[in-house]
């Protein structure tokens, strides 16, 4: 199985359809454009992003945040997205999962989980950008998505986010043991070795922002650490 | 010329749409690229793409709710446009899909599409993945492109039980599975070619310059 790799958060870009070029030229996997508009009115503003990047980069996208219904969704996916991730519209209405599915498929529905320890042991389900605690059990929140029809799962650590000490490796394996579906990892790396160790705990897809953006690490240094460590990977070269 | 990216309500039709207009001018070809459902229009084309996403059951339904679209693109192949499906798209080539239930397809292709296994390994397999070809074919359409390089893969069905000379290419995600078929002037990507980067824009590139013979068609089994 490829690892996918540089799934590039675009939370923090300037002009996010340069930088999705940027990326796209320098072998990222995936993109993913997580609110990339500052407030949540402007829904046009990122249909429009959305559309302008559809028209440049011809690698898979996923678009997330502020996404509250089906109708949002249409509206991202014909613009050029392929795939949308749900986080707190989810936990408000888990039907939403479900009628996402079946209106577009799975393979269109991402679930987007921001995890915190909690202190019983296991990890909770944070909502509104980290801000608020749901009292959720994060393994049993995957497995209901999974049943209700999401098709993959954005797993971020809030405990690691920005640390640069690595994934939580012990979520990682707990909610890929758990549940079947693509699990990318998010929330951590600092370093090269982070990326053959969530590739090692089961993640198919390693997501990874500030070390990008302020060019800690380079697309191309991470492809060849995996491969050095025999985990499949698509060369940078095969990229636009 | 005229290329006819199908609109039957499945799909990223803009992206397909938006890869083959990239295509054609990096190729130097011209082409007008229209995303429709009319089947006049259709029909008008000189190659028809058809995308699918989702299930094989609902896309086949979204198909033959459009009155005459199905047929136009079975007469039109039928008469040598050359045409490619590209997920779904290629998976309605085969005779039936299992998905759901059981649903007709094209059947330009021998085989279903049924539930893929892949012991151990995340379902559906949605990631990079790299193509091998079949051993003593090298298909126009794969022309600049080389074994071993990777294309983009989102399902959890796959073709099953076709026939050796119809598969092109295939890939392996836990265990062999065809990644491109290809019968006469019908063929079809179960990969993403629109987001397969460099790789998937020359498939297309090859797509729109392709002059295949028409296919003969199938004896009934």
């Amino acid at each position: 199985m490829v690892k996918g790799v540089g799934f590039i958060d675009l939370r923090d870009a300037g002009d996010p359809v340069a930088q999705a070029e940027i990326y796209d030229r320098a072998g990222a996997d995936e993109l993913t454009l997580l609110d990339i508009t500052a407030s949540h009115e402007n829904r046009d503003t990122m249909v429009e992003v959305v559309a302008r990047t559809a028209a440049k980069v011809f690698l898979p996208f996923t678009v997330g945040g502020g996404i509250r219904s089906v109708g949002d969704m249409r509206k991202l996916l014909l613009a050029g997205a392929d795939k949308c991730s749900i986080n707190s519209a989810a936990v408000a209405r888990p039907e939403l999962i479900g009628e996402a599915a079946e209106k577009f498929g799975s393979q269109c529905v991402v679930l987007a989980v921001d995890a915190r320890r909690a202190s019983a042991g296991g990890w909770e389900v944070i909502t509104h950008g980290g801000r608020r605690g749901t009292g959720i059990d994060v393994v049993a929140w995957c497995r209901e998505a999974a049943k209700r029809g999401a098709g993959e799962i954005l797993l971020t650590s809030m405990d690691r986010d920005g640390t640069g000490e690595g994934f939580d490796l012990e979520l990682l394996r707990a909610v890929t043991k758990a549940v079947r579906l693509p699990v990318v990892a998010s929330g951590g790396v600092g370093r090269l070795e982070h990326f053959v160790d969530g590739a090692r705990a089961g993640a198919t897809g390693l997501l990874a922002a500030s070390v990008f953006h302020f060019g800690t690490l380079t697309i191309c240094a991470v492809k060849a650490a995996l491969a050095a460590a025999g985990l499949a990977v698509r060369p940078v070269a095969e990229a636009a | 010329m005229k290329v006819a990216v199908v609109d039957y309500g499945s799909g990223n039709l803009a992206s397909a749409a938006r890869a083959l207009e990239r295509a054609a001018a990096e190729s130097g070809v011209r082409a007008s690229v229209v995303v429709t459902g009319e089947p006049r229009a259709v029909a008008a084309a000189e190659r028809i793409v058809l995308p699918g996403q989702g299930a094989f059951a609902d896309c086949a339904a979204g198909l033959a709710a459009v009155p005459g679209l199905w047929d136009v693109i079975e007469r039109a192949t039928a008469g040598g446009a050359p045409f490619l499906g590209i997920c779904v798209g290629m998976q309605l080539m085969a005779e039936r899909g299992l998905e759901h239930r059981i649903t007709p397809g094209f059947g330009w292709i021998r085989g279903e599409i049924a539930a893929m296994r892949a012991p151990g390994l995340p379902l559906p397999q949605m990631g990079w993945n790299v193509l091998q070809f079949r051993r003593d074919c090298c298909h126009p359409l794969l022309a600049g492109v080389a074994a071993g390089q990777h294309v983009y893969f989102v399902h959890g069905y796959a073709l099953s039980g076709a026939e050796r000379e119809e598969i092109v290419a295939t890939t392996d995600y836990g265990g062999e599975v065809v990644a491109m078929v290809a019968r006469g002037n019908r063929a079809g990507t179960q990969f993403h070619v629109e987001k397969s980067q460099r790789v998937g824009l020359c498939i297309l590139a090859n797509f729109l310059a392709w002059a295949p013979a028409r296919a003969p068609e199938r004896s009934q089994a």
